[in-house]
């Protein structure tokens, strides 16, 4: 599915390298998370996956069923699968949440040389998953995140997820920003897209998320590097001790 | 000196055709007009008023030529408007609908001569708006225009009356009347460019508790330029709204003065314009004065440049002293998708009242990469993002025209003409 390898990204106006040489694959079905201090790399990674400006990418490659990604547009990549759920949404005043929806969903299955989807099929999908997401139709009304509440956005991210049907969802620290009960919804709605055949790499600074939104594979990143991977038994490590021994193993 | 020969030169061109035209009610207004202009002179780039347009190609003997025009289908149809159609500055009377409807009178200025009511008008609102602004373009449009419809709106009128412009090669000077009585109301749309160079006036009296709503699209080639004039004198509990948008054209410059004459008056100008190229340049400049109290005015001008184009904004509130409880609100914007284009604002507030509320401001900025990232980022095309983003700006314009059909109407026809713009 995804496969990172040897990848070296430096700022495009700064002389800063802040990824130096990552190596990750995930397989077919399978959850990681990347966990890890503040200024490590994690979003870093999430940009470049998904194409975001002001990266330069020095050495290394990232595919995605083969196919490279880094020379792709942005949409290019989503149409070939490549979902990130961001941090911080972005709020798009002017822009109908459902405009947006729909324009995304139709520009990749258009991409994808598939038939657009037809309003009232649309609009069906939509309610269905937004019901599921607790999501209120005014909403879906709106402009695209204006005036939505932390927990609100994050779960409208899920419903974008849950429409484009991505092979690959990032999840930029998703958890952040979110309340006890907004976590467990937003992590409910991302089990219910576990099929076996997704994947999902899972951006966090805390092992809380984690208890919801079970990995299969747990990686620490520090200083631009992938430098420990476990099972699910390290997030918890590092829960209980920090990530102190960690960095000082790798350092 | 030289200067000034030059352009008494200019204006003894221009002047010439006022036999021809100076006949019936609007006569001692075309003579006097024509005083006026010849006092004034024809405004050049030195002028404080022209700082950031250049009058050039308007004063000119002879308009610059424009080819052949793609006629743009009218927005609005499904309004099922009373159509007049105009070709080349001519009444088309077999393409136009009759020249009647419930609640209204309509003629042309052409068949002037026993239309007193329109007498009273032509060229009175004109003449006032030369204060504190001498606008000698207005002047010659009041003395030299050849044709124009006068419009009386004595009820309340449902159904819209539509001008329609079919552009040929003509240099055009129409000049409208409208006239709403005490608690009438009148829809009024234009659509299309009159000539190759145009010089339009429309001069509307709302009386008490009237009702005015003007909205106009305009679209045309790059070769064409287009100077117009709104003039408009308000009494009591009166309602003003007018709306322009406008894509392309080498010179378009919209000037709007609105009187405000009696109490608890509202009135609202906006507009959109998109522009494409060097060669496009875009200016809206607006005058209400408050000379009432508990009025409300509101100014809202949006405008999306690129490859070079050039927008302008003059806008201005003026409170008189006695005109208490005023609230003014005055923004323009403008997006600009790259380095090459500019946008020059000159908002002014000048109050003289001391119980107002009065707000004006005044953005120009770039698309915002982050948002257009996140579209890009689900899939959305950069040329479609950007689309999105853009009618998103605009949005804010487009929202005063309060009819939804037709601001739906006039959504459409921006979505149309960004899609099919040059470059």
């Amino acid at each position: 599915m995804l496969e990172i390898k040897n990848l070296h990204v430096k700022l495009e106006d700064e002389d800063k390298e802040i990824l130096r040489g990552v190596n990750l694959t995930v397989g077919e079905g399978e959850v990681h998370a990347i966990m890890g201090p503040n200024g490590s790399g994690k979003s870093t990674t999430s940009y470049v996956l998904s194409g975001r400006d002001g990266y330069e990418v020095t050495a290394g490659s990232a595919t995605l069923d083969g196919e490279d990604l880094l020379d792709l547009d942005p949409e290019e990549r989503a149409a070939l699968g490549m979902f990130l759920a961001f941090q911080y949404p972005v709020e798009i005043p002017g822009v109908g949440n459902m405009t947006f929806l729909r324009t995304a969903v139709n520009s990749q299955r258009k991409a994808r040389g598939q038939e657009e989807l037809s309003a009232g099929e649309f609009l069906k999908e939509v309610r269905a998953i937004a019901k599921d997401l607790k999501i209120d139709p005014e909403m879906l009304k709106r402009p695209v995140n204006v005036g939505f509440s932390g927990g609100e956005k994050k779960r409208n991210e899920i419903l974008q997820m849950a429409m484009l049907a991505p092979k690959m969802c990032v999840l930029d620290e998703t958890d952040s920003g979110l309340d006890v009960d907004a976590m467990k919804l937003v992590s409910e709605g991302v089990n219910a897209l576990r099929d076996g055949k997704r994947s999902f790499l899972v951006i966090t600074h805390y092992q809380r998320l984690l208890d919801h939104i079970k990995p299969d594979v747990v990686h620490i990143m520090y200083n631009g590097k992938i430098i420990k991977s476990g099972g699910p038994e390290l997030a918890l490590e590092v829960e209980n001790n920090g990530y102190g021994d960690l960095l000082a193993e790798a350092d | 000196m030289a200067l000034a020969l030059e352009t008494d030169a200019l204006l003894a061109d221009r002047l010439a055709g006022l036999e021809a035209v100076a006949k019936g009610a609007t006569q001692a207004a075309r003579r006097s007009a024509a005083a006026r202009v010849a006092d004034m002179g024809l405004p050049t780039r030195r002028d404080e008023y022209w700082k950031f347009t250049r009058p050039d190609a308007l004063t000119v003997a002879e308009p610059a030529a424009a080819g052949a025009l793609n006629l743009d289908e009218s927005p609005f149809d499904a309004a099922n408007p009373l159509t007049l159609v105009f070709r080349d500055g001519m009444f088309d009377a077999e393409a136009s609908d009759a020249l009647e409807g419930e609640n209204l009178t309509i003629d042309l200025l052409s068949a002037a001569a026993d239309i007193h009511w329109a007498g009273e008008i032509y060229g009175t609102l004109e003449t006032a708006g030369q204060t504190p602004v001498a606008r000698p373009l207005a002047a010659l449009n009041t003395a030299l225009a050849t044709e124009g419809v006068l419009i009386h709106a004595k009820g309340k009128v449902e159904r819209p009356v539509l001008i329609r412009y079919i552009a040929g090669e003509a240099d055009v000077i129409l000049h409208h009347v409208v006239k709403v009585d005490e608690g009438a109301s009148l829809t009024l749309l234009e659509t299309g460019t009159p000539g190759t160079r145009s010089n339009t006036a429309l001069e509307v009296d709302v009386a008490k508790e009237g009702a005015f709503d003007h909205i106009r699209t305009q679209g045309r080639d790059h070769e064409r330029g287009l100077l117009s004039h709104t003039f408009a004198r308000m009494q009591d509990d009166a309602e003003f709204k007018s709306f322009m948008l406008t894509a392309n054209g080498t010179l378009t410059r919209n000037e709007c003065v609105i009187e405000i004459l009696g109490d608890n008056i509202s009135a609202h100008v906006g507009g959109a314009a998109i522009g494409d190229g060097k060669d496009f340049h875009h200016d809206d400049t607006v005058f209400i004065t408050h000379d009432a109290v508990h009025c409300e005015s509101r100014q809202v001008f949006k405008k999306v440049l690129r490859n070079g184009a050039t927008g302008v904004f003059q806008g201005k509130i003026l409170v008189k002293p006695d005109a208490q409880k005023t609230d003014g609100y005055q923004i323009s914007q403008s997006l600009l998708l790259d380095e090459d284009s500019q946008f020059y604002a000159k908002p002014e507030l000048e109050i003289y009242a001391d119980d107002v509320a009065c707000s004006h401001g005044s953005t120009t900025g770039a698309i915002d990469e982050t948002a257009l990232f996140y579209l890009r980022s689900r899939g959305i095309e950069r040329r479609e993002a950007q689309e999105l983003l853009v009618l998103a700006f605009l949005a804010e314009a487009l929202d005063e025209i309060a009819d939804d059909d037709l601001r739906a109407a006039v959504q459409d026809q921006l979505e149309f003409w960004l899609r099919n713009l040059k470059g």
